[in-house]
């Protein structure tokens, strides 16, 4: 009788922690970093996600789903796999929205993700070289490639009539592969740049490099770097020395610190960054404002899907096993199904639990294709009275 | 017309940043050869000292700018100078007494006053980035510009724009008048020509009664000054970050040792020919040489020397050539 009752309460133990298991989250992003900004903004809108689907009940028979964060510095592989791999190992963590950065995601796929097989969604990698790498199906991105924001510059650029440019880019993954995927689209479409140079990070000084772009010559400077860092060094040294007053902002410079550090004085300099239009970003900024951050920050829309993928792919298959909702993910993402804006995770869970699809658009009407990356959609700005305008979408 | 056009594109991004930069290593380099010539090392702290004092003025500067006060076209932070130097000689003095001050008793080899300043140099390192942390600090304020790019390009209705900066201006007549001011003290005044007979012979100086202690503490005053200024005149016309004064220390050097380590006017010409020649040889002469030449001779390619990557390699370049070929340096000081 002791033992059948010893049994029954062990039992009883084992049935409650299973019902009212947390399934982990990893939100591994450039806490600090050239992009540490904007890490704040994403990790808002990944939380916001986790808590909207963990506070309906409906998630995995009642399971609850919390965060843990994670840095990875933005440009330091070595910090982004320790953080990635403390994430995975000591958290045990069942999906990662992360990295930030392309390098350092490219890092953290190969030496944590996949020997542990976890699922990654990153919200902002947008390297054109994460498209081929091999993945085992388990690596996703909520941003678009880069090969295809190239092609949107070249298209905002010809659209001005402006036919030469000089382009200045970030000294890694992110910016090279921005660089010279914008430069072939841009030379494809009867562009000419006249000089596309490398700048370092966290210089003191750029008046150097400006100089030489300066030599080269152009309507209008492309800068393909990181707004927190020479970026802003570039821009500075730009207006100090009169070289180029218009600019090119690819999204790692699209942020609030332009209107902050420059103001006016950038008046008429455009650029673009990954955002969607339509009913999802209303939807997302409403919520976002009513949980207390920036929902129009670059990629937050993008790392609230990321969460939102995640945890809706988890629901398809029924389980947090990354090997069982790692295929499920496209499924959910694209369509057949019913259309899910943000803020209706609560139905869609319902409608993946009785066996229904869903086609999720979220906050940055996701649309994955290829190797499932988004199919990217991008706001284009301008500065105007020193305040960051939207003039369209494309 | 195209040779003004010339004239203009190289003074606007060859001659001016160049004289705003020679000055900055030129003060710092006087700061080097002052402590080689009279105390008899290479202070490898020196750039952190030169950190040091800007972070000092710098907090000074933000506090000042919070009280609402200001030098209207000015920086603040030129009123905020003596604060930083004061304090920076304080820690300079400090220093002196807690580390220098044992090794020269004992007649320590030179070679170990250099390890020794490696490591008051990570101290100071450390302390600066634990007060103000390792990022980018903002402090300038006033006007911007002497002669802004657009404002000339208006004015003169030339196609190059030429740009002054105020920093670059201040940067200029401050080190005339710093220079000025040491040249007068070392030569003129009592103290400064007993600091020049210790530097030339400390035996002979002790027997004519010269107090050593004073002449130290004298030396370590006037270093702290030079390096503060420099280091402030760095931080305001290009960025205030910790690391970048660790950085400034090959090029000073460099200059220093060009010019020929312990003679002052050395220090200035090195200076000047370290930045000039980090500037020149990555500095893209397309602009230049396409306003000069004849359209059919025009270059098509950058004409750049070498990437602006390879800015410090130039004064390290410069460094070895010299210290192959003339050890004592341009102005004859002393050999390493």
């Amino acid at each position: 009788m002791k033992k059948l009752l010893m049994a029954s309460a062990a039992a009883a133990l084992m049935a409650g922690t299973a019902h009212a298991e947390d399934v982990k989250l990893g939100i591994l992003l450039g806490f600090t970093g050239p992009l540490e900004s904007l890490s704040p903004d994403m990790a808002a809108g990944a939380e916001l996600a986790i808590k909207q689907v963990s506070d309906s009940g409906k998630f995995l028979d009642g399971n609850t789903v919390s965060a843990v964060q994670g840095d990875t510095g933005c440009i330091d592989a070595g910090l982004a796999v320790a953080s990635a791999e403390r994430l995975i190992t000591s958290d045990g963590v069942k999906g990662i929205i992360g990295g930030m950065c392309s390098g350092e995601t490219g890092a953290v796929l190969q030496n944590a993700a996949i020997p542990n097989g976890v699922v990654m969604i990153s919200p902002s990698a947008t390297s054109p070289a994460l498209s081929t790498v091999e993945d085992e199906g388990l690596f996703f991105r909520t941003s678009p490639s880069d090969a295809r924001q190239g092609k949107i510059m070249a298209d905002i650029l010809s659209d001005r009539g402006i036919e030469e440019v000089a382009v200045t880019y970030t000294n890694n993954d992110y910016g090279k592969g921005l660089a010279d995927s914008f430069q072939a689209a841009f030379e494809e479409a009867g562009g000419t740049v006249t000089l596309n140079a490398a700048h370092e990070d966290g210089k003191a000084d750029y008046s150097a490099e400006v100089g030489a772009l300066a030599s080269a010559g152009g309507e209008v400077l492309v800068v393909a770097g990181y707004v927190d860092q020479g970026g802003k060094g570039i821009i500075n040294g730009a207006l100090d020395s009169g070289a180029f007053d218009t600019f090119m902002f690819p999204d790692g410079m699209v942020s609030e610190t332009l209107e902050s550090d420059f103001g006016t004085a950038i008046d008429g300099s455009f650029g673009q960054h990954p955002s969607a239009s339509g009913d999802g970003p209303a939807k997302f900024a409403e919520l976002g404002e009513e949980a207390g951050f920036d929902p129009t920050g670059a990629f937050a829309p993008e790392a609230y899907d990321a969460a939102a993928l995640i945890l809706l792919a988890m629901q398809a298959a029924g389980s947090s096993d990354a090997a069982a909702y790692k295929d499920k993910v496209m499924d959910v993402a694209n369509a057949p199904g019913e259309k899910i804006l943000p803020g209706e995770l609560g139905k869609a869970l319902d409608i993946l639990k009785d066996g229904g699809d869903i086609d999720y658009v979220g906050a940055s009407d996701v649309e994955l294709i290829g190797g499932g990356e988004s199919a990217g959609n991008y706001r284009e700005i301008e500065i105007k009275d020193g305040k960051i305008g939207t003039v369209g979408y494309r | 017309m195209d040779f003004l056009n010339a004239l203009v594109a190289l003074s606007n991004y060859v001659l001016i940043p160049g004289m705003a930069y020679g000055s900055q290593l030129a003060l710092g380099a006087l700061g080097v050869t002052m402590v080689y010539g009279i105390l008899r090392f290479s202070n490898f702290a020196h750039g952190d000292t030169m950190a040091f004092g800007a972070m000092v003025t710098v907090l000074m500067t933000w506090w000042l700018q919070s009280l609402g006060v200001s030098l209207g076209p000015l920086p603040t932070a030129l009123l905020a100078l003596p604060v930083g130097i004061a304090v920076c000689i304080g820690m300079l003095l400090a220093t002196d007494r807690a580390v220098y001050h044992f090794y020269r008793e004992k007649k320590a080899k030179p070679v170990i006053l250099v390890i020794v300043s490696m490591g008051v140099m990570f101290i100071m390192n450390g302390i600066v980035r634990f007060i103000i942390g390792p990022g980018d600090q903002r402090f300038l304020d006033g006007e911007r510009f002497l002669v802004s790019a657009r404002d000339f390009k208006t004015m003169t209705g030339l196609q190059e724009g030429l740009a002054i900066k105020t920093t670059q201006a201040i940067t200029v007549v401050t080190a005339v008048i710093v220079v000025a001011a040491l040249f007068w003290f070392l030569n003129r005044t009592r103290a400064g020509k007993s600091m020049r007979a210790y530097s030339d012979n400390e035996d002979l100086a002790l027997l004519s009664g010269i107090n050593p202690e004073r002449v130290v503490m004298l030396t370590w005053i006037i270093v702290a000054a030079l390096a503060t200024i420099a280091g402030v005149l760095y931080g305001l016309d290009k960025t205030f970050k910790p690391f970048t004064y660790f950085q400034l220390l090959l090029p000073i050097f460099a200059a220093a040792i060009v010019g020929g380590l312990g003679s002052p006017l050395g220090a200035i010409a090195g200076g000047f020919v370290i930045a000039f020649s980090e500037v020149t040889i990555t500095y893209a002469w397309k602009k230049v040489l396409g306003y000069l030449m004849p359209e059919s001779l025009a270059p098509d390619s950058l004409m750049q020397l070498l990437s602006t990557d390879y800015k410090f390699a130039v004064s390290f370049t410069i460094l070895l050539i010299v210290l192959l070929f003339r050890p004592t340096g341009l102005f004859k000081g002393k050999a390493v």
